[in-house]
């Protein structure tokens, strides 16, 4: 995790918005600038007043922006779609923490009841060499859609496939597959690390297909695929620091990355020719 | 021009298979030499470039999104159906079509819903054999429920997150077909004209979100996934960056759009808390199986609810409907919610909610048994109010949560535009006038993964497409239209944001064409429009430049779409003189308030025709006939 602490810039003072909004928050943010992905960036302060508990983070912003655009300045741009913690395209580091304060949710199902009145907030970008800023707080993901082309699916195309039930899968499996297959690739275990390790994404996908019946013909080689993909894409390695699971807003467990590292033993052994007594799990 | 719907002859049964029989093949060594773009990358955008690029179709896909992974199919929750009749509880694939098509409130093609109940049983052993993560039962076999009110238990399920997973799945196939170079993907990649040259269908012009670059691109076939227009309410559960403007680009260059009336209002939705609000968030209708609604007997009682005795309590919902109570369908609950808000006896600060209480579930069945049923649900409920719903009731309204109408296509899912095809929610075709629950993902994947990579190979054997390229008039034309268009956005420098005219249209739209509408306020609400729309394009402001990464541009061009999609909207609504599924016209209702179809004069689709901005668009009616089901009017009593 990156620590705040860049020179501030200027700063703007946003007034109460156009509608109504009495009492509430005062709050400062400092939040990251940067122009496009060459220039360099720092840190802008923002007052603002009048924030409602009620308010989502992101609609907080939204307000901001209203605001900039008002006084013909250029808004902050971040990413969202869903707002319900689905889609995974929003995350920002809020005072240093991949998703804010609050454990098992993304950016946008927080809200400003967690904050208090005449607080400070950092917000930054995910920051790591593999998801390049593309402006303000929007970064640019498709490294992990590269890690994914490579084998993060079962080959079985349309129309080839036997009847649902032929295929049995035992309660426990179906939900440990479940379990992992719950990310939503937003990046924010990337963004935790020190290593900007994206070992808990990859285990997590390799993890929902290698446990499953329909994964094992391609599981040593997606295995294989995807840990040398992750590396060609400047993502780091895993030491063991926890801080990906403390942040995932689908509390995937780092388990995961230990199934991870049998697998890719297992995927190793085989093509040097050895076969390993135990197949399968 | 008269639409031609192309229904195969025979019996219903048989109209499919028979239909792939007579279609046209495309020799294997050809494929390769047709290029399609599809637009959009949910379910139906996914499955569709996914199973033509496997055919060996040349495919390019576009999505607005930072990966195709995250389209809004991704947030739908509850489930998938599928005729698979597993329970042995007397499922079949006619009665998914009889179910489907009542639900629809019979505004539906029976040959095109027929054969989604058909392909709804492949859908989920393509799904199951991709490693979609389903529920499963002890025996390792495929769990289903009841959802939505269903008799029987045809729905497939993956936790709260089909959606997710199943899209996942196509996102994977996909992507398996971008690393064998049949797909090139080009996410943050926006939709802004579609290209027609002699009247045929033959590309598109995009503008690159990152660098703001303008680029047109041909090809032998467009197909348009772009999802439904329910933004145009500003208010809905769906995504922010949902809009119209594909299929509305589409539509001005000649594709009629088709019941545009047709919007579907979610009945327990988190309420709006205040102005400054970006979208609304949906409860899993699920949770009234168990939670009892109610409103304070008496208009204007403000006290807290824990104060508000049960005689003084109105569960109105068990009382006008006592067989079917709290699970009365998706319109009937909402409006029901709206005519207790309306008579002042709404919840909440903005008295625009209802209570859905669980204290009898919890004092019947214990606080575990609700726990592991809803967890979930309450622990958002409580992340976004505030407030924990184990102790006191949840405060719910109704939101625009799906839209059936889009642009017309016929049953081989083409619109009238030749070598246009339209799939998922964006066309208009198989849910009529109100979608039944868990019947959208199926629809997507239907139209994806097996009705379009035999609908177009028919096209194409069929038709002669002389080569193209991008440097034709056509293209220009539309690449100068989109940049022009651009320029007059960031040209206008007025006083008032994007998203507070967004705000006012979709509340006006939400007023007048929402849950209930009638004939004048559906004319005032035209006017009304109009001016926005004025207004708008004088009092904008948008900031930044167009080479750039601009998030406002990006909205102003979508609000401005939605601006125009309004009124035609609003138009159909006036024209349907007719209550049926989602759409109500208070004119036309029984003597409790129930909906009343006219079958004489509305059994139609209403295709309308672009003439211009802000003149009267020209309606086309294609009869609906219905040679296997009997009308019948709904009753919930």
């Amino acid at each position: 995790m990156s620590t705040p602490g860049s020179p501030e810039s200027e700063s703007v003072t946003a007034g109460p918005a156009t509608e109504q909004r009495e009492g509430g928050m005062g709050l400062t943010l400092k939040i990251w600038r940067q122009k496009n992905g060459t220039e360099r960036g720092s840190f802008t302060s923002y007052e603002m007043r009048h924030v409602l508990p009620e308010m989502s983070f992101l609609e907080m912003l939204d307000v901001l922006n209203d605001e900039i655009v008002l006084k013909g300045d250029e808004p902050v741009a971040f990413d969202s779609d869903c707002r319900e913690g689905i889609c995974g395209t929003c995350g920002l580091v809020i005072n240093g923490v991949p998703h804010g304060p609050g454990s098992g949710t993304t950016t946008c199902q927080l809200y400003m009841r967690s904050f208090e009145d005449g607080a400070t907030i950092h917000i930054e970008p995910w920051r790591a060499s593999a998801f390049p800023v593309i402006k303000d707080l929007v970064v640019d993901r498709c490294a992990f859609d590269r890690i994914i082309q490579v084998g993060g699916y079962t080959s079985v195309n349309t129309g080839s496939a036997p009847d649902g039930n032929a295929i049995l899968i035992s309660q426990d499996k179906a939900e440990e597959a479940m379990d992992v297959a719950a990310c939503i690739g937003c990046g924010a275990c990337v963004a935790a690390c020190k290593n900007a390790s994206a070992m808990l994404f990859v285990a997590a996908k390799i993890k929902h297909l290698n446990v499953l019946p329909q994964g094992q013909p391609e599981r040593r080689q997606r295995t294989a695929a995807m840990l040398e993909a992750m590396e060609a894409e400047g993502f780091g390695n895993c030491s063991n620091e926890y801080e990906c699971e403390a942040v995932c807003p689908k509390e995937i467990s780092v388990k995961s990355i230990a199934f991870l590292n049998r697998e890719f033993i297992r995927s190793a052994l085989t093509r040097t020719g050895f076969s390993p007594l135990v197949t399968e799990e | 021009m008269a639409l031609e719907s192309h229904i195969p002859g025979g019996p219903l049964a048989e109209k499919w298979d028979r239909h792939r029989f007579e279609l046209k093949l495309v020799n294997p060594a050809n494929k390769r030499k047709y290029h399609i773009i599809v637009v959009g990358t949910g379910l139906a955008g996914s499955s569709a470039a996914a199973s033509l690029a496997e055919l060996g179709y040349h495919v390019s896909s576009f999505c607005i999104q930072d990966s195709p992974r995250r389209a809004h199919s991704i947030a739908a929750q509850g489930g998938i159906n599928a005729a698979k009749n597993y329970q042995n509880d007397g499922d079949s694939v006619f009665r998914l079509f009889y179910d489907t098509i009542k639900g629809g409130d019979y505004r539906a093609r029976e040959a095109n819903v027929h054969r989604l109940a058909q392909i709804s049983t492949q859908i989920i052993d393509q799904c199951a054999a991709q490693g979609v993560p389903f529920a499963r039962e002890y025996g390792g076999t495929l769990a289903n429920r009841s959802f939505g009110g269903a008799q029987v238990s045809r729905t497939f399920y993956a936790r709260g997150q089909t959606g997710q997973q199943l899209l996942l799945g196509a996102y994977g196939a996909l992507m398996r077909q971008v690393q064998v170079g049949k797909v090139d993907l080009y996410p943050r990649h926006e939709m802004l004209e579609l290209v027609v040259v002699d009247g045929v269908a033959r590309g598109i012009v995009t503008r690159n979100l990152v660098t703001g670059e303008i680029r047109s691109w041909s090809a032998d076939a467009v197909l348009m996934c772009t999802g439904g227009y329910g933004n145009v309410f500003y208010l809905s559960t769906n995504a922010k960056a949902s809009n119209v403007t594909a299929t509305w680009r589409a539509h001005r260059k000649g594709a009629y759009f088709a019941n545009p009336c047709f919007t579907q209002i979610h009945p327990t939705c988190v309420p709006v808390s205040g102005s400054y609000q970006a979208k609304l968030t949906l409860m899993s209708e699920s949770l009234r199986n168990d939670g009892r609604v109610w409103v304070p007997r008496d208009a204007g009682d403000r006290r807290t609810p824990d104060q508000i005795s049960e005689q003084e309590r109105d569960y109105y919902l068990e009382r006008r409907y006592p067989s079917f109570g709290n699970l009365v369908p998706r319109d009937v609950a909402s409006r029901a919610a709206k005519a207790v808000c309306d008579d002042g006896r709404g919840v909440g600060s903005t008295g625009r909610a209802v209570y859905l209480d669980f204290a009898e579930a919890i004092r019947r069945d214990g606080l575990d048994v609700i726990k592991q049923k809803y967890g979930n649900l309450f622990q958002m409920y409580e992340e976004i109010s505030g407030e924990n719903p184990y102790n006191t009731p949840m405060r719910i309204y109704p939101a625009v949560h799906y839209t059936m109408g889009g642009l017309w296509v016929d049953y081989n899912l083409m619109s009238n535009l030749p070598g246009l095809f339209v799939l998922g929610e964006a066309n208009f075709s198989d849910h009529g006038a109100n979608r039944l629950g868990a019947s959208a993902l199926m629809q997507g994947l239907a139209d994806g993964y097996f009705v379009i990579p035999y609908t177009i190979g028919g096209y194409l054997a069929n038709t002669r497409l002389e080569p193209i390229d991008a440097d034709n008039g056509a293209f220009r034309q539309a690449q100068q239209d989109a940049s022009t268009r651009i320029q007059q956005l960031l040209a206008v420098r007025g006083r008032r944001t994007v998203d507070d005219f967004h705000r006012e249209l979709g509340l006006l739209l939400w007023d007048n064409c929402g849950m209930a509408r009638n004939a004048a306020g559906l004319q005032q609400a035209r006017e009304r429009v109009r001016g926005i729309r004025e207004e708008f394009w004088e009092n904008v402001t948008v900031s930044g430049t167009e080479g750039d990464f601009n998030q406002v541009l990006e909205r102003a061009g979508r609000v401005a779409d939605f601006m125009e999609f309004a009124e035609a909207l609003i138009c159909d609504a006036l024209e349907r003189d007719e209550s049926c599924g989602g759409h109500f016209r208070e004119e036309h209702q029984t003597s409790e308030g129930e909906a009343m179809r006219d079958d004489e004069g509305f059994a139609h689709v209403a295709a309308w025709e672009f003439t211009g901005v802000g003149s009267d668009p020209v309606l086309h009616k294609e009869p609906l006939i219905f040679e296997n089901v009997a009308l019948t009017q709904r009753s919930y009593k």
